[in-house]
């Protein structure tokens, strides 16, 4: 039904249909379905209305304030939407436990970047790793055989995560010691810890340099191929039209477009969003 | 010079540095010397060549009994202060609620008249701390910081004046006759008697062990991970799917169940328990002894609690231009503490981690210059 609805929001775009008949057929792995988020009398999503679909890569975007990171709150369990419901994998999970969603399998990463700092790298992704394991008091205190099993697996997983995005020999380091960028693998690292269908970046080129932005583009690829679905905030307007297969863009807490990545670009409530309206336009 | 120097800076001494690269046996060697030492301690015969070290004014014996109660408190307490983050400034009353359950059951000028023997009324003694743990922490874990430091002072402050003004806790006139642990020598004689306080001592460095044996395994599991996350970064550690609450609630129980047992021992060799025994400065001379030794690290903590209990009975019987040291014990406490928070902010023997990062401070510092 999200489909539908959809249209009348970007009325004016001549591609809308392509979207459609791509999306047709896919299997939806998030619906963000007309939510509606307020604090007091402020509103931060205004009736906010898209559909994810398994396998892609979905780029969202909007200007500073544009609601972003609070929708990717309302995913993730943090803030409660205040009308609407968001379904992941047909399961309602407004009101769900956090660390349940992520279990469920939904990861991400923060736009200021928080690691465990004190951890080391590797104990940094063990936690992610540990999402899944049932150890608790007592097995680890008598060090049962369900104990060794979850931590060599932990370990295995941590290992190969950290060669996956590139920081094998930052091992052992305490994450606060690592580089900005290796931070920023670190998180990436530790969200995929938890066996995610679903990552969801919070601006994680924020700060980078064109090279950086590059290799990031790459692990974002990679870890698509992997059967990865990435939902991505991101400012830099290059990287998200080189890397996504579909944008949607807020503005004030609104959605103004959904669409493919050449036709967003050339919507021009985005353009003016983006670049704002000359005076002349608005009369 | 410069060694103690570079101790004081770096929080990691060549000492340190040593004893982390030295091979496995060697370690097992030391840790082995180390517990040897301890339990020869209170033998006249051993400590006479120790110089200043015993006591002077007090049993030597009596005192490391003390001390070995302090330190077994203070690894449970950095469970919950040192693992998980969670400020408790009641951790007292969790001993005792374990030295009044078994005082209640086993005492004869209780109610109850159960007359248990101690052995028996010690697993029921930590499971009810346990649950006093669950019990205070399931309201009180949703709030962070200091809101939560306030709701456990005032649990320690609830016990405290129920056992004061309660007909059945007794108040001031206590219990006595609180049976002893059992066991007997080959001759008939009790091993725990009323006047030695070898065993007692004995009986608690042995529990340290197995206690600390725990942690530690607990430590190095999902369960240490999740507890270290959480005082990291707590909605983070809920976004990594770590249940946070119920880790908390472990910590709080875990730690309580130490307390208790602490409580339990300290009750079968004292005999008699009363609300005098409940003081709130318990709670705060506990949570500075994890803060001296060292937050987080589970040997800073039993080097902070036996040292922290271990100075404030040395200065018993020391008096100095007429005046009685002991009298001023805890200003002189007040005064390591103020210095070490300048000093040495991490602890004696910070851990692992923190080490690391102060490590690599230094490193900035002598790039930078």
């Amino acid at each position: 039904m999200g489909e539908t609805v959809q249209k009348p929001t970007v009325p004016e775009q001549a591609g809308a249909p392509a979207v459609e008949s791509t999306s047709a057929g896919r299997e939806p792995l998030l619906e963000v379905d007309h939510v509606t988020l307020r604090f007091g009398g402020v509103v931060a999503l205004n009736d906010v209305d898209f559909t994810l679909y398994k396998g892609e890569i979905l780029g969202l975007i909007g200007p500073n304030g544009a609601g972003k990171t609070t929708c990717f709150n309302a995913m993730t369990g943090i803030y409660q939407p205040s009308e609407g419901e968001i379904r992941f994998r047909g399961q309602r999970i407004t009101g769900k436990k956090k660390h349940h969603i992520t279990k469920l399998g939904m990861a991400r990463t923060f736009q200021n970047i928080r690691l465990f700092p004190e951890m080391t790298a590797l104990e940094n992704i063990q936690v992610g790793a540990d999402a899944h394991h049932k150890t608790s008091v007592i097995s680890a205190l008598f060090r049962l055989p369900r104990h060794r099993r979850e931590e060599r697996d932990g370990l295995e997983k941590a290992e190969r995560l950290l060669d996956f995005v590139g920081i094998p020999h930052r091992m052992h380091d305490a994450a606060r010691n690592l580089s900005y960028g290796e931070q920023r693998r670190l998180e990436i690292a530790r969200a995929l810890a938890t066996d995610p269908v679903l990552l969801c970046l919070d601006e994680p080129a924020a700060g980078f340099n064109p090279a950086e932005k590059e290799e990031l583009l790459q692990l974002i690829r990679k870890i698509r191929d992997q059967g990865i679905t990435v939902l991505l905030i991101e400012h830099d307007m290059r990287l998200v039209m080189g890397v996504t297969d579909r944008i949607v863009v807020l503005e004030f807490g609104k959605k103004i477009a959904d669409g493919l990545p050449a036709e967003v670009r050339e919507d021009h409530r985005v353009i003016a969003a983006y670049l704002g309206v000359p005076d002349d336009d608005v009369a | 010079m410069n060694s103690v120097r570079e101790w004081i800076y770096t929080g990691r001494h060549a000492v340190a540095e040593r004893w982390h690269n030295a091979p496995r046996w060697t370690r097992w060697a030391v840790i082995g010397a180390v517990i040897v030492f301890f339990y020869a301690l209170p033998n006249r015969e051993f400590y006479q060549w120790l110089g200043p070290i015993p006591t002077t004014g007090s049993n030597f014996g009596q005192v490391l009994f003390t001390i070995s109660i302090y330190v077994l408190l203070a690894v449970g307490l950095n469970i919950v202060v040192g693992f998980a983050g969670l400020l408790d400034l009641g951790y007292f009353g969790f001993f005792a609620v374990g030295a009044y359950t078994v005082a209640v059951f086993t005492s004869p000028s209780s109610d109850l008249k159960t007359l248990w023997p101690w052995l028996l009324a010690l697993p029921l003694a930590i499971a009810l701390t346990m649950v006093s743990g669950v019990f205070l922490g399931t309201p009180t874990l949703r709030l962070r910081g200091d809101y939560l430091a306030i709701v456990t002072l005032g649990f320690a402050e609830m016990i405290r004046v129920a056992a004061t003004s309660s007909e059945f806790l007794k108040g001031q006139r206590g219990f006595n006759q609180i049976p002893h642990p059992p066991g007997s020598y080959s001759d008939g004689k009790p091993i725990f008697g009323v006047l030695d306080p070898r065993p007692y001592y004995w009986l608690v460095l042995t529990v340290i062990i197995l206690v600390v044996i725990g942690v530690r395994n607990l430590n190095r599991s999902r369960v240490g991970r999740a507890w270290i996350s959480i005082r990291e970064d707590e909605d983070a550690a809920q976004l990594m799917g770590v249940p946070t609450f119920k880790f908390k609630l472990w910590a709080f129980a875990s730690g309580a169940a130490i307390g208790g047992l602490a409580g339990a021992l300290f009750a079968g060799k004292q005999n008699f328990v009363s609300s005098q025994n409940l003081e709130l400065l318990n709670s705060i001379i506990i949570l500075a002894a994890v803060i001296l030794g060292g937050s987080g690290n589970i040997v800073g903590a039993i080097v902070g609690g036996g040292l922290v209990a271990y100075l404030i009975e040395r200065f018993r019987g020391i008096e100095f231009f007429g005046v009685e040291l002991y009298e001023y014990r805890f200003m002189f406490f007040g005064l390591i503490l103020v210095v070490m928070m300048i000093f040495r902010p991490q602890g004696l023997i910070p851990n692992r981690r923190r080490a690391a990062e102060f490590k690599d401070r230094r490193k900035e510092v002598i790039v930078g210059g």
